[in-house]
């Protein structure tokens, strides 16, 4: 029940947003989150922006882990 | 799909796995507090990558398997007054009750409905005008706020119909009552969107108190392996700490907004958990100022005494002392689809995992 994915925001309005998960749009509300703007990644958690998806860190995330698989293969 | 896909890459999962394999020397027990991390576990059948070192348990972090049975009965004596709609999140009306449950109220006649989001109850109010709208809420400090959310949205619009039975509860003190208690961890795998709210502080007495190693962890298979690795290396170099694999999404103070409306509305209080009793402080209730949206002050029932389904032992599995398939009545006379306990009734509980993943 505290699960949230991943949607991309669309358009913004208010305190309402617009986002996609895999094509199908979804309302989220902002109410929890301010700052959003299209073309962001949010959590979704039942109809609520929780958080941002933080693209550096997702991409450093998985930067160090793709340096382990190096690793491990060599 | 992106930020998920590449979480589920199989050669980073297995190379994870092999790192571990390397690192881990002592016997752990590593307890993966959330339902959506056992979830992931089994669905990804990743115990089967660790090695046999590590135990994974599951923790009390399934939100509708921890509801008591005073609360779901206090919700079914609700549906049961003329005039009231109850709405709720969709597993919870399946829980059964001391003598019934909300899904069979409704098959009497009681309006309950299943919303996806508290909004939606909100909603509900607005168009019934002429009906008391009760949204029974439930979940941790990832759900919470949405709660406290829609509360001062009612109080802004000024909607008297909305009303909330609050059994929101908090994760720290159940993380710390499980080691007092003496059941054996040494690490967590902590909730990643309850940290996502709150920031990692809320962890760190269970490294300077405890002395144990806490991951905050996302619900992807390699999320999951890399946690369970950073908590093997902290306990084998010594170093417990509060770290986080959940990078991507976990800032280090959480959401702010979220922690002042939470702060607004709800102050906590004891709160009882199904199978582990009365833990202090471990609750939300609804701060008297807003009371006019609490069901508990607004609405009075009498509430027999709840008594417990008869031979289930959800108690203990929501402390990690026992398996679902240590209970006699698993995947017997409990299935999800005829359910004894909450444990086999919500999709992240431990029962109803282990009944899906069986092999
Ligand atoms: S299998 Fe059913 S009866 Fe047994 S502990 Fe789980 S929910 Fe309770």
């Amino acid at each position: 029940m505290c699960l949230a994915i991943p949607a991309k925001v669309i358009s913004v309005e208010g305190a309402s947003a617009l986002v996609t998960i895999e094509d199908v749009e979804y309302k989220a509300s902002l109410l929890l989150l301010t700052d959003v703007q299209p073309g962001d990644y949010i959590m979704l958690h039942a109809g609520f922006a929780i958080e941002k998806v933080d693209a550096a860190e997702a991409e450093e995330t998985l930067r160090l882990l793709n340096e382990l698989n190096q690793f491990t293969l060599d | 799909m992106k930020y998920i896909d590449e979480y589920r890459k199989k050669d980073l999962i297995l190379s994870l796995a092999e790192k571990l394999r390397k690192v881990s020397k002592r016997e752990i027990v590593l307890m993966e507090v959330c339902g959506g991390h056992t979830m992931a576990i089994h669905r990804f059948g990743l115990t089967s990558l660790l090695p046999p070192t590590i135990r994974l348990i599951s923790g009390p972090g399934c939100p509708v398997c921890v509801s008591s049975q005073q609360f779901i009965d206090t919700a079914m004596a609700y549906s049961k007054i003329p005039g009231v709609i109850i709405t709720t999140y969709g597993d919870l009306i399946r829980v059964p009750g001391s003598s019934t449950s909300l899904e069979k109220e409704r098959a009497n006649g009681s309006d309950v409905r299943i919303v996806y989001s508290v909004l939606e109850s909100l909603e509900i109010a607005r168009e019934h005008p002429d009906k008391r709208v009760v949204f029974l809420g439930i979940g941790f400090e990832t759900t919470a706020p949405l709660t406290a959310a829609a509360i001062l949205q009612a109080q802004k619009e000024q909607i008297p119909n909305f009303f909330v039975l609050s059994a929101h509860k908090i994760m720290p003190p159940v993380m710390k009552a499980l080691v007092a208690e003496g059941v054996k961890i040494d690490g967590f795998i902590a909730p990643g969107h309850v940290s996502a709210i709150t920031g990692t502080a809320i962890y760190n007495d269970l490294v300077t108190v405890c002395g144990l190693g806490v991951v905050i962890s996302g619900f992807e298979p390699v999320d999951m392996m890399q946690s369970v690795l950073m908590l093997t290396e902290q306990i084998e170099s010594g170093q417990p700490a509060v770290e986080v694999q959940y990078q991507r999404v976990v800032q280090k103070d959480g959401n702010l907004i979220a922690q002042k409306i939470l702060e607004e509305v709800f102050e906590f209080r004891d709160d009882t958990w199904r199978g582990l009793g009365m833990i202090p402080k471990s609750g939300l209730g609804i701060r008297e100022s807003l009371s006019a949206f609490d069901a508990e002050r607004q609405f009075t029932v009498e509430v027999p005494a709840s008594t417990e389904p008869k031979g289930c032992i959800c108690g203990q599995i929501l402390r990690g002392l026992k398996t679902p398939v240590e209970c006699p009545l698993f995947a017997k006379k409990c299935t999800p689809s005829d359910p004894v306990g909450a444990c086999m009734v919500s999709g992240e509980g431990t029962c109803a995992t282990y009944f899906k993943y069986r092999s």
